[in-house]
């Protein structure tokens, strides 16, 4: 992964806000205000920090201050007096995973990450549209931090934006496979592959965003992701709070079929006949 | 109680656990084994699927209230979470949210064993996840939600951020609550990091009971089906708000440790352990 | 992964539909129910695959002594005989009482 890549994440905030979003927190963590449309949207990202104070959480992964961070600027916008619309929350989604380490685990890392999802979909129970958008990597349970709760997913149409439950790595070692072993099956298995298309073939994007550069967006670029952040947005306002629309599509009615079959005769066996 | 006297609830499958723990006779399973409803993705990977992918889901009553509980088979590839097992989980939650929005409160209990997502169905795995989470949070506005980890496996994964969005985690001293697996760890980290071999760290870093003792769950509960039935039921009968919305508690919490000099599990048991939730 | 099929006379109807086990490594999960034809139909999917014989002895020796009509699917993920006859036990048991 190159350079430009790595900092895809900090560059669509700064792109979107027009500063670096610095907070009371850690520099990991960035929040400002995006223009999107005629309001004014919450943009979050979690960025690389080499200096992280906690050293396994320095290559922009969701640690422990960066998850409770997240949960704290969400419920900052929350509770932010409005009049009118309430305000949307726009998650700049590129983290590669949480982090792993022995402190991580011992102070709770994955309460940290409960508290970030708790908190978007918090905002989002209480009518502030949030969508998340995918420029990199929205790996496992950073990515369930941070963008999985939203109501909209929107992605970049582009080989750097990969979607996973764990890295090639160490999938294999866990699976016991072999790498070249694994990527077959990623191509034969849909939900197994990492790319946004496949991704996206499962019902879990409601739009991609082509023509874009991913690691340099130019001025027109950023108008294409804004209009879509826009449409996404006034889609959210219009729709049911819950997360009921990722089964909705005929993406979904395809390749998420068992999970709308589950729920379907769970509803008709819940009362006793 | 003397341990002749002790029913392991341990020793139980998913389906005797959620019977163990609703009232007697209450027990009324949806979507059966009979029902067959598999995982579409592990047969073509060569992997032999269960007739109900790993998750067991009963109606019943806990002390006359309307309940349901969700049980994870640990002994079905890992208890990992895949597309069916993932919607049965979220579907009931769904469900019970429905229930209590039209006046009809369903006690929702998890039992919780998983690695977290199953790698056969990843993305497919994840969604599920996220949308038990999206359920949790929603429903536990108008009833708790309750998590018992009694081990072997442990909660790990996508469902360790499901158990800390719980109003209430029961936990065995057997058992485990933690992010990251430790051989992931010790992958992804190094031996020096976290020897997965060393039981004894793992259990001091993420085991029942230090994670009881410094506030990160809520009871420490013996190996009996008398005990867990019992503990089940008075966690429904008022609890505080869920750690997982503690924004400011732990966000105190954690500026007041050195990073550089992070406190040991004893340590952190005098830290956190006092002040408990409300 | 292989899946098998055998079918036996049966002389006696099965009362009930019983489900037994778990699959894990090493074990197997039994579901017998009363089948439409009056004979006893055994379907098995098994994550080991060139065994066929094995099962056929296995099932042949539990079809002594188990007359029922039974629609039986098991699914295997690397039990040895004497687990799957155990299982079968099981599941011949509770399909009894």
């Amino acid at each position: 992964m190159n350079t430009a890549q790595r900092a895809r994440g900090l560059r669509w905030f700064e792109a979107l806000t027009g500063g670096d979003g610095l907070i009371d927190g850690p520099r990991s963590v960035r929040a400002g205000d995006a223009p999107v449309g005629d309001e004014l949207a919450r943009c979050i990202a979690v960025v690389p920090d080499p200096a992280n104070r906690f050293a396994r959480a320095r290559g922009g992964e969701v640690g422990l201050d960066e998850g409770w961070a997240l949960a704290r600027e969400v419920r900052r916008t929350m509770a932010q007096a409005q009049v009118g619309a309430q305000r949307a929350l726009i998650a700049v989604v590129d983290v590669s995973s949480q982090a792993y380490g022995r402190s991580e685990e011992l102070l709770g890392i994955h309460l940290a990450c409960a508290a970030a999802a708790d908190a978007y979909a918090s905002a989002r129970l209480a009518g502030h549209p949030v969508v998340a958008l995918l420029v990199g990597k929205a790996m496992s349970g950073a990515f369930l931090a941070h963008g999985y709760q939203a109501n909209r997913i929107l992605a970049l149409d582009d080989p750097g934006v990969l979607v996973h439950a764990m890295s090639k790595l160490a999938a294999a070692r866990v699976t016991r496979r072999s790498l070249e072993a694994l990527e077959e099956l990623t191509a034969r298995v849909t939900p197994m592959a990492y790319d946004v298309r496949s991704f996206a073939r499962l019902g879990l994007v409601d739009e991609l965003i082509g023509g874009v550069n991913a690691d340099a967006p130019a001025a027109a670029d950023l108008q294409c992701v804004r209009t879509a952040l826009a449409r996404a947005i006034a889609a959210a306002r219009r729709a049911p709070l819950d997360l009921s629309q990722r089964l909705g599509s005929a993406a979904a009615r395809e390749l998420r079929a068992a999970s709308i079959e589950v729920r379907r005769r769970l509803a008709e066996e819940w009362d006793e006949s | 109680m003397s341990m002749l006297t002790r029913s392991s609830f341990i020793e139980l499958n998913a389906r005797e656990r959620s019977r163990a723990i609703l009232d007697a006779g209450s027990f009324r399973e949806l979507l059966g084994p009979f029902e067959r409803l598999k995982s579409p993705w592990l047969a073509p990977q060569g992997i032999v699927a269960q007739s109900d992918d790993g998750v067991v889901l009963a109606r019943g009553l806990l002390d006359g209230a309307s309940a349901v509980v969700a049980a994870i088979e640990s002994g079905f590839q890992g208890g990992s979470i895949g597309e069916v097992s993932g919607a049965k989980i979220a579907g009931v939650l769904e469900l019970a949210l429905r229930g209590c929005e039209r006046g009809r409160t369903v006690r929702p209990v998890l039992l919780i064993e998983s690695g977290g997502v199953r790698l056969q169905e990843a993305n497919l795995g994840l969604a599920a996840i996220a949308e038990i989470h999206a359920a949790i949070i929603a429903l536990r506005r108008r009833v708790p939600v309750v998590a018992v980890i009694a081990g072997p496996v442990g909660c790990f994964g996508g469902m360790a951020l499901a158990a800390a969005l719980c109003s209430r985690i029961i936990m065995t001293r057997q058992a485990r609550l933690g992010m990251n697996g430790p051989e992931v760890i010790e992958q992804e980290a190094g031996l020096l990091e976290l020897d997965a071999a060393d039981a004894r760290l793992v259990w001091s870093l993420m085991g029942g009971e230090q994670r009881c003792a410094s506030g990160l769950a809520d009871v420490l509960v013996a190996d009996d089906v008398t005990e867990i039935a019992r503990q089940v039921r008075a966690a429904f009968a008022g609890v505080g708000g869920p750690r997982s919305e503690q924004v400011e508690r732990f966000s105190a919490r954690l500026a007041a440790l050195d990073a550089q000099r992070p406190p040991a599990a004893l340590e952190l048991r005098q830290r956190w352990g006092a002040e408990r939730a409300p | 992964m292989e899946q098998l099929t055998f079918t036996y006379a049966a002389q006696a109807s099965v009362a009930r539909r019983v489900h037994i086990g778990v699959v894990g490594s090493g074990d197997l999960e039994v579901l017998l129910e009363p089948s439409v034809d009056g004979q006893a139909h055994v379907t098995v999917t098994t994550s080991v695959s060139g065994y066929a014989a094995v099962w056929k002895n296995v099932l042949d020796r539990f079809f002594t002594r188990f007359s029922g009509a039974a629609a039986i699917e098991i699914n295997d993920f690397g039990a040895t005989p004497g687990v799957v006859m155990l299982r079968l036990e099981q599941a011949a048991e509770a399909a009894r009482a």
